[in-house]
């Protein structure tokens, strides 16, 4: 994997700062990352992380309602923000003439936005539609995103749903944005990534005047959201009134990727081992040969690999026709897991999952807007931006002994079954 | 009450948040325009008929594969048989099962999905760039020997019926197959999903003899990006592939018929709490002289995020967390969409006011800004779409089937800078007024009805 070079600076109100030069495309990628995501809002305000997400577009000191977007998509760019566990990021990639035009419009509302009653009220009616059209009118809507963690976790941070109940939403203040601001958008709790055919010099002497005044503000402590690991299986089911087939997931815990990182690729290999394509043991087992589920996934990090600190959950999940008992599947689920936690994987078995990791790396490094999301994330959540050059390496590293232990970790301890069943409409409504 | 931070210490309130002492700052200016030349594209047409692209785009150690098939069929059955001969064409040869098959694509990190719709079957996917060798190997085995073997024909077709149900679930399968009806009746184009009961009683006999028809080299068209010497990946691609060989050439889709502007219909989607919207009217192909202009015509109207339609049904109403609008290609033109997902208590105002926005983009036509904006976007986001091995394969697939080629891509940028402010009036006149539409509206019948037949023009 080409290691493009990072330059890292601190400026004095905290801001840290990371530049990857990279001459070789017309594009730049300039990217805010927020230490705040939906673990740290609090109960009676689920989904204010993201509802604020949204507010943070609706114009600042500089910029009217709408401005924001149009100075980025006329500039030729294109922009996202999304909410995660643990962080917030906000981005634009946009053709290189744009960097400084960019820089400003990040500043300005990490700066001075402009929090309105009515801009709260339109958000509030636009996030309930995204939850409408992701969640509440189609089948499987949260799976397993939202429904798993209240089975697996017991505490709020961990357990609660990111997206929010529509009535805490509603009783969303206007004061509550502006402390959720003060508190979390501190410039000390934020990073700043560039991404593109830059500069070094120049372009932390443009990242100085956009963003060198805003001032400092404490930052928030960093709580843990460390709980107990489950002793048991709990287990539980949710009506669906959308879904034709019923699905079932499992969720497990997984070892701490800033302290374990080994063992923590060890289960995201054993993800890939048991889930990654044709050959993949739950596929043959599952799928093929006894022929349980429609479809069956395995995933190492409920929103992504690396995508969060501890507590981070491990992920099984399946569609599978009405006439097989879920727990039938559970059964042979466990025998491949038992079966790994005896015998490992075969080396090459390993070798084979680590070749496709490393192509999926190279493609997201393809894209300077995953390559900067990436290296953004790993920056804020473990310091260590430079684990996306690693990686390759690292996973093929990973010895089958690890993945064997993986699979005897998740064997031995408790995990979360939650079972979705098609209702019909009357039986929820 | 409840408060979203449980720190005591004092706060600033919204408003002296949104200021400071030095007060709004101006924009900075763009600054200069960099330019990376798109890579040259070796062209050859194979003895078969294949036709081969390549293109050295180095960057990550990978290369690109799109395999574009015409796959048309007029008999009821072809649909049910193409998704199943799509989900089996990788299970097995005489010298491969499925598991070996993925192994040896894996061991060179490479990933291939097969995908069938009315028009082609696509093979997409990607490795890195040493194990070409190994990824054609495995292509020219399945497209020469696929064997559809019985017992994977026969687990692949009971889940192809499960997901077809799952599938048929989502309200925007819902949404698109009323509107494929509505707009093109029953012209094989609107046969995108084959009906459970078909693909229950495919065969496999019939699935190979599908693939001894249709799935052949002439007029087909593979597509190779990445950090690889064109010519070289080519005389691989002609060693690889020289025994993939038909007396006919591949089936191209015959022309839908011309859409007629109508009433929208409403399909009753009980207890749902979102309608989905769809509009439709006749647009222009990539190749009209006048498409460049229809392309900012439709920027300003519905097709970013800075248009009009977004900022009046979600940035002031409220109304929806997505709408949009876009050209879709089909086989000899083109067709505009429009459409939003809206809650249930709000389908008949959003439809006004989409209709409102078509009618203002006849009536108001874009200001010299619009297009300006929509103009300065077209050109930064070809940039960046073009910005990475997949994206480049992909346009340079999909154009080939239009015809087209690298050529008429690096011209893009003048073509949109050519276009005047009138001639965008022109097109938004032409194509974009509501008298042209047709479409659905997707929803609980019994709540959104009264509303919609108040507005008018719902059959």
């Amino acid at each position: 994997m080409p290691a493009f070079e990072l330059h890292r600076v601190t400026l004095p109100n905290g801001l840290r700062v990371l530049l990857a030069p990279d001459p070789t495309t017309p594009v730049v990628g300039v990217a805010v990352h927020v230490d705040v995501g939906f673990r740290s809002e609090p109960e009676g305000r689920t989904g204010f992380a993201h509802l604020f997400e949204h507010l943070m577009f609706q114009g600042s000191e500089s910029l009217e309602k709408l401005a924001h977007f149009r100075h980025v998509q006329s500039s030729g760019g294109v922009f996202n923000g999304s909410t995660h566990q643990d962080y917030t990021d906000y981005f634009e990639v946009l053709p290189a003439a744009a960097l400084e035009r960019a820089l400003f419009l990040e500043a300005d509302r990490l700066r001075a936005p402009r929090l309105t009653e009515e801009n709260l009220r339109n958000q509030i009616d636009v996030v309930k539609e995204e939850i409408r059209l992701n969640v509440l009118n189609r089948p499987y809507g949260g799976f397993p995103w939202i429904l798993l963690p209240p089975v697996l976790y017991d505490t709020f941070p961990n357990a609660h749903n990111g997206y929010g109940d529509f009535s805490e939403l509603e009783q969303a203040s206007l004061d509550d944005a502006a402390a959720f601001f003060d508190t979390y958008y501190a410039p000390g709790n934020a990073l700043l990534t560039v991404v593109g055919p830059i500069e070094v010099d120049e372009t932390l002497a443009l990242v100085e005047r956009h963003f060198g005044d805003i001032p400092a503000r404490p930052t928030p402590p960093r709580p843990s959201f460390g709980e107990p690991l489950p002793g048991a299986e709990r287990r539980q089911s949710v009506p669906d009134v959308h879904a034709p087939l019923p699905a079932l997931a499992l969720g497990y815990r997984i070892p701490d990727p800033s302290t374990e990182l080994d063992d923590y690729l060890g289960h995201a290999l054993l993800a890939s081992v048991l889930g990654d394509g044709e050959a993949a043991r739950l596929q043959r087992r599952l799928v093929h040969a006894d022929g349980l589920v429609t479809d069956v996934s395995a995933s190492n990090g409920l929103m992504g690999a690396l995508d969060a600190r501890d507590p981070d959950t491990f992920t099984i999940t399946a569609v599978h026709p009405a006439n097989v008992d879920p727990d039938k599947v559970l059964v042979a689920v466990d025998e491949e897991l038992d079966r790994l936690a005896s015998h490992g994987p075969a080396a090459e078995e390993l070798a084979r999952q680590s070749a496709r990791w490393a192509a999926a790396l190279h493609h997201e490094d393809d894209r300077v807007m995953y390559r900067m999301l990436g290296l953004g994330a790993r920056e804020l959540l473990f310091g260590r931006a430079e684990l996306t050059f690693e990686l390759p390496e690292r996973l093929a590293a990973v010895t089958p002994q690890r993945v064997q232990a993986a699979a005897g970790a998740l064997r031995s301890a408790g995990r979360a079954v939650l079972l979705v069943e098609p209702a019909s409409k009357g039986e929820t409504e | 009450m409840t408060r979203v931070t449980d720190s005591t210490r004092a706060h600033r309130t919204a408003e002296e948040i949104g200021r400071t002492a030095r007060g709004p700052r101006p924009l900075p200016p763009l600054g200069e325009t960099r330019s990376v030349p798109l890579p040259a594209v070796a062209t050859q047409t194979l003895r078969s008929g294949l036709r081969v692209l390549a293109a050295h785009r180095p960057g990550v150690p990978m290369v690109e594969v799109r395999l574009r098939v015409p796959f048309a069929g007029d008999e009821r059955e072809h649909p049910a048989r193409a998704e199943l001969l799509s989900s089996t064409l990788f299970t097995g040869t005489a010298a491969r099962d499925r598991v070996t098959i993925d192994d040896e694509l894996a061991a060179v990190g490479a990933d291939l999905d097969v995908g069938v719709d009315p028009e082609r079957l696509q093979i997409v996917g990607s490795g890195l760039a040493a194990g070409l060798p190994a990824v054609l190997g495995v292509l020219a085995d399945v497209l020469t020997g696929a064997a559809y073997p019985d017992a994977e024909l026969a687990r692949e077709r009971d889940r192809l019926v499960e997901r077809i149900i799952v599938a048929r679930a989502q309200p925007r399968t819902i949404a698109r197959e009323a509107l494929q009806r509505k707009r093109f009746g029953d012209h094989p184009i609107v046969r995108e999903m084959p009906a459970g009961p078909d693909v229950a009683a495919v065969e496999a006999e019939q699935v190979r003899a599908l693939h001894a028809a249709a799935l052949v080299p002439g007029g087909s068209t593979l597509v190779l990006v990445g950090d690889i010497d064109p010519q070289a990946a080519i005389a691989q691609v002609e060693q690889a592939l020289g025994g993939w060989t038909a007396d006919h050439p591949a089936r191209e889709l015959a022309l839908p018929p011309a859409l007629v502007p109508g009433d929208l219909e409403l399909v009753h989607r009980a207890g749902a709490v979102q309608s989905q919207l769809r509009l439709s009217a006749p647009a222009l192909p990539r190749a009209d002289e006048r498409y460049a202009a229809l392309q900012l015509a439709n920027l300003v109207f519905g097709g970013y995020f800075s248009s009009r339609l977004v900022e009046n049904l979600r940035e002031d109403k409220g109304y929806t967390y997505h709408a949009s609008s876009g050209v879709e290609f089909v086989p000899g033109g083109a067709v505009l969409g429009v459409e939003t997902d809206t809650a249930t208590g709000v389908t008949a105002p959003a439809l006004l006011e989409c209709r409102y926005e078509l009618g203002r983009l006849s009536m108001v036509p874009p200001t010299a800004e619009e297009v300006e904006a929509a103009r300065r976007y077209a050109i930064g986001s070809l940039l960046i779409s073009l910005d990475s091995q997949g994206g480049l394969a992909s346009t340079l697939s999909s154009l080939d089937a239009d015809g087209l080629d690298i050529d008429w891509l690096r011209d893009r940028p003048q073509r949109l800078q050519a276009v005047t402010t009138e001639q965008v009036a022109e097109v938004a006149l032409e194509f974009f007024a509501p008298s042209r539409f047709t479409g659905v509206v997707v929803g609980d019948a019994e709540v959104v009805g009264a509303g919609l037949r108040a507005l008018g023009g719902i059959g």
